[in-house]
This record gives structure tokens, sequence and C-alpha cells, in this order.
């Protein structure tokens, strides 16, 4: 997923800091991004069990403003947005006319005529675009913001104590989903109670001239409580077992919501033209009676990692694919998602396995998510 | 990180013992297990499996990859190190010493390996 604008990595404000404690770091969508401190394995178990700490500045942040900002937000995307109160936040996604997905997306209503989206980094520009020229003909602006932040998350359960010895803000009133204006260490943020791990915990955006000092208190304030550094490569365990989707495996172009078991996301029902509103009216049609694959867990029963795009078989035939496959910490085997056909998606379907290299390994179809944290 | 003087060592991360009675213990470097991450499945080879120098004869899995096991030298593999079929994670924590994969009756020794300087230079660049 490197970028294809620049052959230069781009740095985040905690670049220098990430080297100094060690990090082994990954290209990610043009990005040089810690891809783990230490074991990958333990960083996983510290936010489960106590708290991490993940520089998440690639991510592209785009500010829409106006008086027509929520109506746009209605017309360029699938949810409906502008029945996002103040200070709440709502996943969603961007389509193609045709209805595939082009990302998906985290909006925040920051004030009655202001928004925050929240784009993958691989994806950022392409959301940039499609909001730039989907903003015709409304009153509204769309900003890129991407240099304007710089995103801390602190996730686990650990970590609202961590942060309340770190603001006066109400995080008790701070519900999942949920975003404020306050300050932390010292310096002014959006806090939001969002995350990618399935674990209680926050989102700092922060200017990125704070990024440094805000990472060195959240260090400070969680070292009494385990909390570490976390690269991106327990993220993507950790979002696997929370069975979250991830852009480029379980969510592409060539697939709709509704192939994607998030029809959800779509809501027909908000007023006025949507892209996409027609393919997609089609999708979910299609999708009731004739189901397409549908996306499932599979849980080993021997210790082979299947990987993206391995296919899944049952008796000596092609069912489906893998789109993201670990070894699970928490469960102690290796997991995937993948898309099967409907025949087998059931959990508990019989007979099914992953083609590892040649090898049938046998794998337990389940329902997702891995995991889920207790409350 | 150091590599111990008394092992040699391949470009593709596998060191090697000095041969004891014909057979040497082979396992990869302190470097690779960084590269790789925490390794969560070890593929050796059989015990009586003839291996070849520059072949692959195994698979480390991690939790972002699978990377496959070459042998350094050529020979017949006499023993396997069963610690690590089961815990997979002594490859990090160990790989010079309780993280060995297998230990191997020597038939032939490739002339290019590399002594542990020539190979922390190699790893260097």
């Amino acid at each position: 997923m490197s970028s294809t604008e620049s052959t230069e990595p781009r740095h985040t404000a905690l670049d220098a800091l990430h080297r100094s404690l060690g990090a082994t770091m990954t290209d990610f969508a043009g990005w040089d991004m810690p891809l783990r401190y230490g074991s990958e394995r333990d960083e996983h178990v510290a936010v489960r069990t106590r708290a991490g700490l993940f520089d998440l500045s690639h991510m592209g942040e785009i500010t829409v403003t106006g008086a027509g900002a929520a109506a746009l937000l209605n017309f360029a995307l699938v949810g409906n947005i502008a029945s996002v109160g103040v200070g709440r936040a709502r996943y969603t996604m961007i389509c193609q006319a045709d209805g595939g997905i082009l990302d998906d997306l985290i909006v925040y209503r920051l004030a009655e005529t202001e928004y925050l989206v929240v784009a993958n980094a691989s994806n950022a520009q392409v959301v940039l675009d499609a909001l730039t020229e989907r903003a015709a003909g409304f009153d509204a602006e769309v900003r890129d913001d991407r240099d304007a932040y710089a995103l801390i998350a602190v996730q686990g359960p650990e970590s609202p104590g961590i942060l309340k010895s770190l603001t006066d803000a109400d995080l008790d009133g701070l519900k999942y989903y949920a975003g404020l204006p306050g300050t932390v260490a010292g310096v002014p943020a959006l806090i939001a109670r969002t995350g990618y791990t399935g674990e209680d915990g926050f989102e700092l955006f922060v200017k990125p001239e704070h990024a440094v000092g805000l990472w060195q208190a959240l260090t400070e304030a969680g070292a009494g409580v385990g909390l570490v550094p976390c690269g991106l490569s327990c993220r993507d365990t950790l979002r696997l077992e929370a069975g979250m989707p991830l852009y480029g495996h379980e969510l592409t172009t060539e697939l709709t919501p509704f192939d994607a078991g998030l029809g959800r996301v779509v809501k027909f029902e908000k007023e006025g033209d949507f892209v996409g509103r027609e393919a997609l009216a089609e999708a979910a049609a299609r999708a009731e009676q004739n189901p397409p694959r549908v996306l499932v867990g599979l849980v080993a029963e021997g210790r082979r990692v299947p990987r993206a795009g391995y296919a899944v078989v049952a008796g000596g035939a092609v069912i489906g694919e893998v789109t993201s496959g670990a070894p699970s910490p928490t469960l102690g085997k290796p997991i995937a998602m993948a898309y099967v056909d409907a025949a087998h998606a059931a959990p508990g379907s019989e007979g099914v396995g992953v083609d590892i290299r040649g090898n049938h390994e046998p794998y337990a179809v389940v329902a997702l998510p891995f995991y889920k944290r207790q409350k | 990180m150091s590599n111990p003087q008394q092992l040699r060592y391949s470009k593709e991360h596998e060191w090697l013992s000095t041969a004891e009675d014909g057979v040497s213990t082979v396992g990869i470097t302190e470097f690779a297990a960084n590269a790789l991450g925490d390794v969560v499945y070890a593929q050796l080879p059989e015990v009586g499996a003839t291996v070849e120098a520059g072949e692959t004869c195994g698979e480390l899995e991690s939790t972002k990859s699978v990377s496959d096991l070459y042998s350094p030298v050529s020979g017949e593999v006499t023993e396997i190190n069963e610690d690590v079929v089961n815990d997979p994670s002594l490859v990090n924590s160990a790989p010079f010493e309780g993280g060995w994969l297998f230990k191997v009756r020597l038939t032939e020794e490739p002339a290019d390996l590399l002594s542990a300087d020539e190979y922390a230079a190699h790893t260097a660049g």
C-alpha cells in the first residue's frame, strides 16, 4: 500500500520519538509508521488488559463547514449525517455511483455547521477529491486538514483513568462515538471516544506541534498501570479479533456495503438523493433474494495462519477467499475473516478449510466478532 | 545485537555451529528473528530428511508473514527442536540458544558462509 505520488515516505510529528523508542518502522499508505516497538503480541495483550498508545497521524482529516455542510454530507455519504448531534460521531461510508465502497469513515459533528471527516490514509486523497467534486452546488467548504492534525489514540481498559489524570473534560459523560473539544496535558484537543481495537479508548486530535508533549504526558500518566506504545501490527490483530473491517481487505470498490454485511450503514430513509442510492437499492434487493458471499469468521483447528487471498475450500471446491488473517493472541489460535458462499456461511458449517500453500487445513466457521469486551 | 563469534552465518540469516562428530546445529539469527516479529509457527524438516544448502527446508510463520527457512548446509537432519515446535516464541527470545531449529549431519559445507563480523557487516547495509 505504498503511495503512488512519491517514493519518499511521509513522517509524522512523532517520528523521532518512535525511533528513540526503538520502533520497527514500516511503509503504510505512503507514511513511515511504527509497526511494533517490541513484541506485537505483548502490545496486543497490553491493549486488551491495560492500555496502549498509538500514533495514528497518518489518518486523513477533512473538515466540512458551512450552512450546507449537513446537506452535502447527506448527499455525498450513505449515512444520515444531518441527524448526527453536535458532539457525536458516526461510522459511515462513501460510495461510488455504482454502489462500490470508496472508503469507510468516521464523521464527527463538531458544531452545527462543522464536521470532521476521518478517512483511511490510503484513501484520503480519493475521499477529498470525491467530497470536493460532490460539493458543487452546496453552500459548504471542503478543506484538506491532513497536515493540521496529529492523532494519538489511547486504548484499553485503563485508558479512562490515564486520560482523567490529564484533563478536566467530562470523560464520564463522553459516550462511545462522541467527541468534545477540551484540554489534555495543557494542549487543546478534540477528545473522541472512538477506536479500532474493540476496547474502550480515546482518540485525541491535536496540532502536530503538540504531539510530542501529549505523547510524553500520556506515557508518564500510564506508566503505573502498564501503558505501552503500540504499533500498527497489533492494531491489525486487535481490529481483526473485534471483527472490524479494513479497507483494502474486507471493503473494496468491488463490493457494496450490502456485500460486506454492512448494509445497515446505508440510510435510504434520509431525505433527498445521495450518490449511489439507485445502485445500492438494487444491491439491497439482490442481497435479500440471492445473497452473495457472506463475511464470516474462521478459527483454525491447527496452527497454520491463513493470509489475505488464500482460498476457502469445502468438498474440494473453492467456496470463498480469506480477506484478513492472523494469529489471535486472545484466542491463542489463528483466525481469519473471509467471504464465503452463503451455503457455507452458517456458524458450525461442516467441512470448511483454508488452502494454506497447497494443504487444506480445517477451520471452524464462527459468527463475528471473535472477541467482545465485557462491559 | 551481537552475533556469537563461534558460529558461521548465511546471507539468508541462518547460523551454523561448528560440527561435533560431523553434526552441526542450525538456527536463525537475532537479526532475522527481530525482522520477522513474533514467530507463531515453525514447520521444520523431518528427522531423516535430506536438506540442500541454499534450498528451502521449512517455514517460519510470524504475525505478519510467512518466511521460507533455508538450510545453510547440505546433509541429513538428525534432530529437530521440539521445544520450538511447541513454543515458537523461543526463536525470538533465544535465537542463538534455546531457539535452535534442527541438527544436520553434514555431507557438504558451502565455502561462502560468513564469519560473525562479516555477517554483522552484511546486515548493517
